[in-house]
């Protein structure tokens, strides 16, 4: 039949969606974007990196000051306290700046969205890897901090890419939710930035999770995802005999179930409200 | 004929018959859009009212449109203002998503949508071309590759490494451009790149489309500009409220849209033509090309070779043939005709067709202008056509007189004491 051959090489257009093009292509562009973006922050600006490096530097300062000098606990909690600190305030910079810069992500690409066909997910994923790209050489910071204060090497370290995997999946689905509903509700800025500020005090950074000053809270906290991972890496890297597991902060295995569920609940919410809004992104803008 | 001779004038080039493959196949497409009464958007205002009804009118942007484009074809989409035709081309680029009905599409497709194909301001030149040709599915490397020949089209050298907020509308276009052509797609979306841009931006896009063409490639052009639908398009489609009026050669869609317009009662501001005559009929008014084609677009210097015939109804003695060429603001810039007799002092008798070929020097400026035709003789035998022929006059000048006319100029500088 003659048609056969006319129409052989159509394929159907489906319109816009979350991940379509294909797997090259999207990480392909991934990559291209997360590293023009992250090229764009250190060369663009006089001080580059120094950036980027300042903030969480700045806060690690002013906290281990009022937390040494002035209430002067610290150190009886944890011991490398300040280690502690700064390997919390790393990781904790890293999931807020990737959420907060991927709020605005989607609305900000605007002008590619309206009129190019691309897998809208590279969007807010590569904001995220932009973050990721930052934390690895934050983490060089922590580790000279580790090897300053004192901290024996032992081999718990090379499990911490486990916990820090799961760290970048759960910010990575907190992102894809976060960047398509700013598209219809702009207030989720403001929102996310209240948010992000209660998490901070929610997770353990400043503190352990085995710190008991007026009650027992360690059960409550261990329902934040964040804590559980944030406590891991803590075990893994200090190897402190003192510290409790996971388990046992949780309160059993049991008690873990709320993280997972709360863990594996995001990741599905916003993979589930991406995919959904994906097609429509360029129409609402 | 060699390449370089098919850039420069690919000539009159068979549209692909029926035969061809399909490179776009459009069945049954349907878009429609919510536009909300009242505007949400804010999570406060939905948790304030959180059962407040949400009232939306429909508004149905295409309805049922089904065609084919075949392989190689330039494809023409003209509508009026809100006929659905930039979602049309949104809906091909596979930037909406269709509520129903299937496109299917041939090949690699690049889109040129509002003037761009979607730049990041805050990048520089370089690294938007890249990031772009990976969108339109080419792999890193191989845009790289093409990266100065993009920068080199929009003759951007100097500036290949400025942020593009930098950069002026006109420098965006001619990136933008670029861009698309050296992605090297096999199909060509492409949406009102000819309002745009200096004249030898225009005389560069008209080069490229002639290339294009001439490699085989398939073009889709929505415009509202008849002008650019009549030099380039094989065929066009005419959509009107969300729906296909007609699908045809370019002239006859032209007619077509323009008798949509005055259905409007909308005023045109294309080749708004009146007709007022009596004992004589206008069978064909045109401007000639070489080959006999019809031209609505010249180069400045291209002479102009006016064509008409007229069928007469009576017998007169003689007729009067004039035109008059204006410019777009309807200033007459130049006026001229021929008085036509019979033979040796005879009558010229009804049936009769009386042919004009005039041959004027293309002096006038870059632009849009007109042709009024006017045929006169005795008895009431008249014909007056305002705004017979429209067609631009495009040149690598810009010019800001009506007309350019050659020049010689001496210039010398003296010692006052003398």
């Amino acid at each position: 039949m003659t048609t056969d051959s006319r129409v052989a090489d159509l394929r159907e257009v489906r319109g816009p969606s979350a991940l379509g093009g294909g797997p090259r292509r999207f990480f392909d562009l991934l990559w291209l974007m997360s590293v023009t973006e992250f090229k764009r922050v250190y060369f663009g600006t006089v001080l580059g990196y120094l950036w980027s490096l300042i903030r969480p530097l700045m806060l690690f300062g002013v906290l281990l000051f009022v937390f040494t000098q002035v209430f002067k606990v610290g150190s009886n909690l944890v011991e490398h306290y300040p280690v502690f600190l700064l390997l919390g305030i790393v990781q904790f910079t890293f999931f807020q700046e990737s959420t907060t810069n991927a709020v605005t992500s989607v609305v900000a690409q605007e002008g590619v969205v309206r009129k190019t066909q691309f897998p809208r997910l590279v969007i807010p994923v590569s904001t995220v890897l932009t973050g990721a790209f930052n934390f690895c050489l934050n983490l060089a910071i922590v580790i000279v901090f580790i090897f300053a204060f004192g901290v024996d090497p032992t081999w718990t370290w090379l499990l911490c890419p486990i916990a820090l995997v799961l760290l970048f999946v759960f910010t990575t689905a907190v992102s894809m939710a976060l960047s398509v509903l700013y598209v219809r509700f702009r207030d989720i800025a403001i929102i996310w930035i209240v948010v992000a500020q209660v998490l901070f005090y929610a997770t353990p950074i400043l503190y352990p999770v085995n710190f008991k000053p007026g009650g027992d809270f360690e059960h409550l906290l261990m329902i934040n995802p964040l804590a559980v991972i944030f406590e891991q890496v803590r075990i893994w890297v200090l190897a402190e005999p003192e510290a409790p597991t996971i388990v046992q902060a949780a309160g059993g295995w049991l008690g873990l179930i709320p993280a997972a569920v709360i863990f594996l609940g995001i990741c599905a919410f916003g993979a589930w409200i991406f995919k959904r809004d994906a097609p429509r992104i360029a129409e609402e803008l | 004929m060699s390449a370089e001779e098919t850039i420069v004038n690919p000539g009159p080039r068979a549209a692909p018959g029926p035969g061809a493959p399909i490179a776009i196949q459009v069945e049954d497409l349907h878009k429609s859009f919510r536009i909300p009464t009242q505007r949400v958007d804010s999570l406060k205002e939905r948790a304030v009212h959180p059962f407040a009804p949400r009232e939306y009118r429909e508004l149905h942007a295409l309805d049922g449109v089904s065609f084919e484009i075949r392989k190689g074809e330039f494809f023409g989409i003209v509508g009026r203002n809100g006929s659905g035709k930039s979602t049309l081309l949104k809906l091909l680029a596979s930037i909406y998503r269709a509520d129903s009905g299937t496109i299917r599409l041939a090949g690699r497709m690049a889109p040129f949508i509002e003037l761009g194909v979607g730049f990041n301001a805050d990048l520089t030149a370089r690294e938007n071309v890249v990031l772009n040709g990976v969108m339109m599915g080419l792999t890193p490397r191989e845009m790289r590759r093409r990266l100065d020949s993009v920068i080199e089209f929009a003759e951007l050298g100097e500036f290949a490494d400025l942020k593009l907020k930098s950069y002026s509308s006109g420098m965006l276009v001619r990136l933008a451009f670029s861009v698309m052509m050296e992605a090297d797609a096999d199909v060509l979306l492409i949406d009102e790149v000819l309002a745009v841009g200096d004249a030898s931006f225009q005389q560069k896009c008209a080069d490229a489309f002639h290339q294009m063409k001439a490699e085989g490639k398939t073009i889709v052009l929505v415009t509202h500009e008849m002008a650019a639908v009549e030099s380039y398009c094989d065929r066009a489609m005419l959509l009107s409220d969300g729906e296909i009026q007609h699908v045809g050669e370019p002239a006859e869609i032209g007619r077509e849209y323009l008798k949509l317009n005055f259905e409007g009662g909308v005023e045109s501001g294309g080749t708004a033509a009146t007709d007022d005559s009596d004992g004589a009929r206008l069978v064909d008014c045109r401007i000639a090309g070489g080959d006999g084609a019809t031209l609505t677009t010249l180069e400045h210097g291209e002479e102009i070779h006016l064509q008409v015939e007229v069928e007469l109804l009576r017998d007169v003695p003689a007729v009067h043939v004039g035109f008059v060429i204006a410019n777009a603001d309807e200033l007459g810039l130049f006026e001229f005709g021929e008085l036509v007799t019979g033979e040796s002092g005879g009558m010229l008798e009804a049936g009769k067709r009386v042919v004009v070929k005039a041959r004027v020097e293309n002096s006038l400026g870059t632009g849009r202008h007109f042709v009024h035709l006017g045929v006169q003789g005795p008895g009431g035998v008249s014909i007056y056509i305002h705004k017979a022929l429209s067609f631009v006059v495009f040149g690598t000048q810009q010019s800001r007189g009506v007309i350019v006319l050659d020049y010689e100029v001496e210039a010398t500088v003296e010692d006052q004491a003398r």
